[in-house]
């Protein structure tokens, strides 16, 4: 086997393989990303509801309620400007509070409610998910300075994680 | 006073990083003896200096300082003594100074034990080690300094978040960065065979300690996280191919290839200037991890609040590291010698395929990390790709290579027999046959890839067993000869057969969870609930005084057909100092499965939300991964890898080199 030989052989499987992992890719992207919505893009965007997309916005003040089957809690999301009722069974992320930035992962239902069947949980109390920050923004209802540069808030760190 | 002297001791480390880096360096390049020396002992002093810094700071910590500002961010007076010392590492600025710590100790390991390195390589190796934390202390003095004072001091601190107030948790950075570190040495070396234009089998065996001891710290420090977020969040996950964990799994892929690519350099002397880019390519992605996770640049279920201008320094520092890597790499690589020839068919064409194949799928991993961050830049819209994305894509090209690990070993060099690999692989295909019918016998209703999944982890295992059979003739000769075969083998190959099994038990645990069942309902005390054959029975809600928290611990008695087997106790924590509460699972592990109970908010009337989990082989993975680790460090005991000691290895005759893997 000649070295010109070998190199072909090489360059050929090279090539399958990335081909493979760009179709693999190119594939799950067609159906796995999940975009960010906030209530305010759900109510004026036409959002399909057979996909899995995430919304972010504040808890509403007083919105959060449990169904009978006492699991099930029902919470408002908003921006400020429009709001989405949103249904999640489960237990709900240890700083799930009124008022707070949350992110929910699910689907939109055909009468303009969402199902959640993930609620980001955050490991620090005075974190805003980002996505949100930005559309609280966009829809002008920033109202909380940024923390300051020295984070004079409390902090958590995992190191890596 | 101490506060001060750490600070101090830092500022002098930078300097000695300065000249650390310069002079050795110019000295390599000149002949000049006299300034490669330099690098031993500065290389000390630079340990020495960091290790009081750090040692001030948890100084500051045990005692509660709370005139320092990283204390009294992060610690409370009635914390546990051990969290008061994990504390220190468990915040930006602390644990930017356990990196710097660890890269000094790993020039520290290279000074004391690498006196059979040639001179110009090792004042070489530490010279860039010394840059590398030329850039991290500069860092640290300038954005992220731990001995800021407070003024006026504060009676009490904050507390640290309370997740962190754990044991998985204390140790998970330390061993991540050990990880994360380790790969600098193998920069190191890449760099410096750049430079010098030599690369050689005996620059692989070099490197291949630091990059083994570097992949077993990951290992460990990944486990650990991985541990920690399926007891400790609460939702009977391991793994949720979230961005952060992405970013400690990047560069651990990366170390995988290298340690397998850095096999074929030493006893081939072939793949050199791909193996020096793996090299690269590992410290790259452990820096793009410590950037991602620093920089706040991402949304994870794990972020942590961060700051922006501190992400664009680690952002400066990643495109001068990488990027001057690179470019001496696209000027110098070219200039290396070729290897020797070798047919696809063989052991190096299965590394090779392991290579491509792990690379792949890292590839994959990347897009999907950053893809997010980058169609945000440029105004393309929020999205995010989660787990789906990654089974996907990252499984698949994983499937193949699993399947070809069972077979690479039995190939020889050079130019392999494939035929005869398989033939005598027959039993380890008819065991696996035999597994994956008796899963499927027993599980019928169960998801048909997760057969495949434990099929494949059959063949992993018993493949590598087979080949272990194989090299001391298990049955085909005397029994007194294959137990004179079993100690003549060297210790890598009895790593490479425990780390090739621990990953097959990894695979089965990681596809028995897929099994889980999930019960969530609200329960009162003395409701039962059922789950995968076990009842529960709620029997009391107490309320419980921790050290610095107050819980409600709820009492299960489980049964199975009537038996008692188990007493789960979850609690609910609230830490007062933070106003945060958490949640402790109460799991009961069998090498079945675990059965795992959360409990939630009480809604005052005397009921609480329950979660269940059966979670089938989940201690399977903790034990794979153990097992892996235990391989890693088997083969690091390898007398012809032990650190600095590859020239002695040389004038031994080779009873063992018949042998060698």
């Amino acid at each position: 086997m000649t070295r010109k030989r070998r190199r072909l052989y090489f360059l050929a499987l090279s090539m399958a393989t990335l081909a493979a992992a760009a179709a693999l890719v190119l594939n799950a992207f067609e159906d796995n990303l999940v975009f960010f919505y906030s209530p305010t893009d759900l109510v004026e965007k036409d959002v399909p509801t057979d996909r899995r997309l995430r919304l972010g916005g504040l808890v509403a003040e007083g919105s959060i309620a449990r169904a009978a089957d006492g699991a099930t809690v029902r919470f408002v999301v908003t921006d400020r400007v429009h709001s989405v009722t949103a249904s999640y069974r489960g237990i709900l992320p240890d700083l799930f509070r009124e008022g707070q930035g949350v992110v929910a992962e699910g689907k939109l239902r055909a009468d303009g409610s969402f199902e959640a069947t993930n609620v980001l949980a955050k490991h620090d109390e005075n974190y805003m998910p980002k996505e949100v920050a930005d559309s609280l923004k966009e829809a002008g209802v920033w109202q909380h300075a940024d923390p300051a540069p020295d984070g004079s808030g409390n902090r958590g760190d995992a190191g890596g994680r | 006073m101490i506060v001060e002297i750490g600070h101090y001791a830092l500022v002098l480390a930078l300097f000695v990083a300065l000249v650390q880096g310069s002079l050795p360096l110019a000295g390599a390049q000149t002949g000049n003896t006299a300034w490669m020396a330099l690098a031993r002992p500065a290389a000390i002093a630079q340990f020495a200096l960091v290790a009081i810094a750090f040692l001030a700071l948890v100084h500051a910590y045990v005692t509660s300082d709370f005139s320092v500002v990283n204390v009294v961010r992060n610690s409370h007076s009635a914390k546990p003594l051990l969290y008061k010392i994990s504390g220190a590492w468990g915040n930006h600025e602390g644990s930017m100074l356990l990196w710097v710590l660890m890269l000094a100790a790993y020039g520290l390991m290279v000074a004391l034990f690498g006196r059979n390195l040639p001179a110009g390589l090792r004042a070489r190796v530490l010279a860039i080690q010394a840059l590398i934390a030329v850039g991290f202390l500069l860092f640290l003095l300038f954005t992220s300094n731990p001995f800021a004072r407070a003024f006026p001091a504060p009676a009490d601190g904050n507390d640290l978040n309370p997740l962190l107030q754990d044991p998985g948790l204390a140790f998970h950075p330390p061993f991540l960065y050990l990880g994360y570190v380790g790969f600098s040495m193998a920069f190191a070396f890449a760099v410096a065979a750049l430079i010098s234009g030599r690369v050689d089998p005996a620059w692989a065996r070099w490197v291949r300690p630091w990059t083994l001891l570097a992949w077993c710290a990951l290992t460990v420090g990944i486990v650990l996280g991985s541990w920690w977020a399926y007891y400790e969040l609460g939702w009977g996950g391991w793994w949720f191919w979230d961005p952060v964990e992405n970013a400690s799994l990047m560069p651990w892929i990366a170390g995988t290839a290298l340690l397998h690519s850095a096999i074929v350099v030493e006893k081939r002397d072939a793949l050199k200037s791909w193996t020096i880019l793996l090299a690269i390519l590992a410290f790259a992605l452990s820096l793009i991890g410590t950037f991602l996770v620093r920089s706040g640049v991402l949304t994870s279920v794990h972020a942590f609040a961060t700051d922006p201008a501190r992400g664009l320094f680690i952002l400066f520092l990643l495109v001068i590291i990488i990027g001057g890597a690179l470019v001496l790499y696209a000027w110098r690589a070219p200039a290396l010698k070729q290897g020797g020839l070798f047919a696809p068919v063989s052991r190096e064409g299965g590394l090779v395929l392991n290579n491509l194949l792990l690379t792949a799928g890292l590839a994959t991993v990347f897009l999907g990390t950053l893809y997010p961050l980058l169609l945000d830049a440029v105004g393309g819209g929020k999205i995010s790709v989660g787990a789906p994305f990654f089974n996907a894509t990252f499984v698949p090209l994983m499937v193949p290579m699993v399947a070809a690990m069972g077979v690479g070993p039995l190939l020889a060099w050079k130019r392999g027999d494939l035929a005869g690999a398989l033939g005598r692989l027959k039993f380890a295909f008819a065991a696996t046959v035999l597994v994956a019918l008796a899963v499927w016998y027993v599980e019928s209703d169960g998801p048909v890839l997760a057969v495949l999944g434990i099929g494949l982890a059959a063949w992993l295992f018993f493949a590598t067993l087979a080949e272990l059979a194989g090299r001391i003739k298990l049955f085909a000769a005397p029994a007194a000869e294959s137990w004179r075969r079993a100690r003549g083998l060297p210790r890598a190959t009895y790593g490479m057969t425990l780390a090739h099994a621990g990953l097959a038990l990894v695979i089965a645990g990681m596809t028995g969870s897929a099994w889980y069942s999930e019960n969530v309902l609200t329960m009162r005390v003395g409701d039962t609930a059922r789950i995968a054959g076990f009842e529960l029975t709620l029997e009391t809600v107490d309320e419980t005084p921790g050290p610095n928290y107050d819980a409600e611990r709820a009492r299960f008695r489980a049964r199975r057909g009537g038996q008692e087997v188990a007493v789960l106790e979850p609690e609910r924590r609230f830490y007062p100092v933070q106003g945060m509460p958490t949640t402790e699972a109460a799991i009961r592990t069998t090498w079945r499965a675990d059965l795992y109970a959360v409990i939630g908010e009480g809604d005052g009337q005397g009921a609480w939300t329950v979660r269940l989990y059966h979670n089938p082989l989940v201690a399977w993975m903790w034990f794979g991964a153990t097992v892996m680790v235990l391989g890693g460090l088997v083969s690091l005991s390898d007398r012809r890898l032990r650190v600095g000691a590859p020239a002695r290895r040389r004038r031994r005759p080779a009873p063992a080199a018949k042998a060698e893997s």
